[in-house]
């Protein structure tokens, strides 16, 4: 099944098909979430306007996450099976997951200020999202800092799973100890305690962001199959003109 | 076939050890992970407040018909349901900051008196629009923790 789907002409002419739709869906759910969160949507009882923060906060922060975990799952693919594609993949996702990561950082730095009263603490959920951007940086940069692509591809990924530990953290961190972040409130035991009107703009965000997501990771890998093939192309011209002076 | 079978049983198990490392730590460092204590978890952990030297945060709610202001200072009580802590605070609150509100104060204890150095508001995980709220209030059905 992944042999299948890890050949390259497959995967381009899948993708051809589908990335006008997962654009589409791009913009319409990113148009009616904006749409629902900034303005039709009821202010907090407690919170007041700063509630829309959440809109943008907690797809940011969920697609952190999802991403982090498809970036490992992609990594023990290219570890254990080898597929080219599998690393295609990975490096395609960190660069999103680290927007997002800190995109979470940002929003949840401005929405702290007014609520809680401070930019930010040290506590459990807070710190934990911060060791997921670092990891995030680390596989990025670990995977270019060798002179062989290849090295670069395993110990970034050695690095991404040795990660994967701190994801549970990062979402069970505000049921494990105490901390100032609030606990969950979509994904929770008895149902969300968010109100229908609010829970809307907010699952239109988070299918705008992971479709995003999707269409750029596509492109992304797209760019690096045809860098793969203009290395091939050069490779070859290089080695006849050598054949040919030699 | 074999050689990959080897290297995702290896994985795998890599995967587990690093699970179980981290969660002996984790267990090992709860004091310092922990954000804040409850007035309950002091007394369960220190036995009374005297044996506090060092600069701690408390957390819990804003018990109602506390709050008493003299001149720049606040004095309130922060209570778990359990047990009561009476802070003294100098300096701007947060705008959350009223009776049942939840809280985190930061300071130390003198005299069984907990001075803060700072407070912060710790808002609870319900979002709804306020006419829902007042409703649920009308009709007693209130579970969240503001007055």
């Amino acid at each position: 099944m992944f042999d299948w789907l890890a050949n390259p002409n497959r995967f381009n002419r899948i993708t051809e098909k589908i990335q006008p739709c997962i654009l589409f869906i791009t913009i319409i759910t990113l148009i009616s979430g904006l749409y629902f969160g900034l303005f039709d949507s009821p202010k907090d009882y407690q919170q007041g306007d700063a509630v829309r923060i959440m809109y943008v906060h907690v797809p940011s922060a969920w697609l952190a996450s999802f991403l982090y975990f498809s970036l490992a799952i992609s990594c023990v693919f290219y570890l254990v099976w080898k597929h080219p594609l599998a690393d295609l993949v990975s490096s395609s996702i960190a660069p999103i997951g680290a927007l997002f990561s800190a995109l979470t950082l940002v929003t949840g730095s401005l929405w702290g200020k007014p609520m809680w009263g401070t930019w930010w603490v040290w506590d459990a959920r807070l710190t934990s999202m911060l060791v997921l951007f670092f990891f995030y940086l680390g596989y990025i940069l670990l995977s270019n800092a060798f002179e062989r692509k290849i090295d670069g591809s395993k110990t970034a990924s050695v690095l991404a799973i040795v990660g994967l530990i701190n994801l549970p953290i990062v979402k069970f961190s505000v049921d494990w100890w105490h901390t100032l972040h609030q606990p969950a409130s979509i994904i929770k035991i008895g149902g969300p305690s968010i109100d229908d009107k609010m829970l809307l703009p907010l699952i239109l965000m988070i299918f705008a962001l992971s479709f995003f997501s999707l269409y750029i990771i596509i492109l992304n890998v797209k760019t690096k199959l045809i860098e793969k093939k203009c290395e091939a192309l050069l490779f070859k011209s290089n080695l006849q003109e050598i054949s040919k002076t030699g | 076939m074999n050689a990959k079978y080897r290297r995702l049983f290896i994985t795998i198990i890599i995967i587990l050890t690093l699970g179980l490392a981290t969660k002996l730590i984790l267990m090992a460092l709860e004091d310092n992970i922990v954000y804040f204590y409850t007035p309950n978890d002091l007394i369960e952990k220190f036995g009374d407040t005297k044996n506090i030297q060092n600069k701690i945060r408390i957390g819990g709610l804003v018990l109602e018909n506390s709050i008493k202001k003299e001149g720049e200072k606040t004095i309130f009580m922060i209570t778990d349901r359990k047990k009561e802590v009476k802070v003294v605070f100098k300096g701007p609150l947060p705008d959350l900051f009223r009776e049942g509100q939840g809280i985190v104060a930061e300071g130390m204890f003198q005299n069984n008196n907990f001075i803060a150095s700072e407070v912060l508001a710790k808002h609870d995980e319900n979002y709804m629009p306020p006419e829902v709220a007042d409703a649920l209030k009308k009709n007693n059905v209130w579970k969240g923790d503001s007055n």
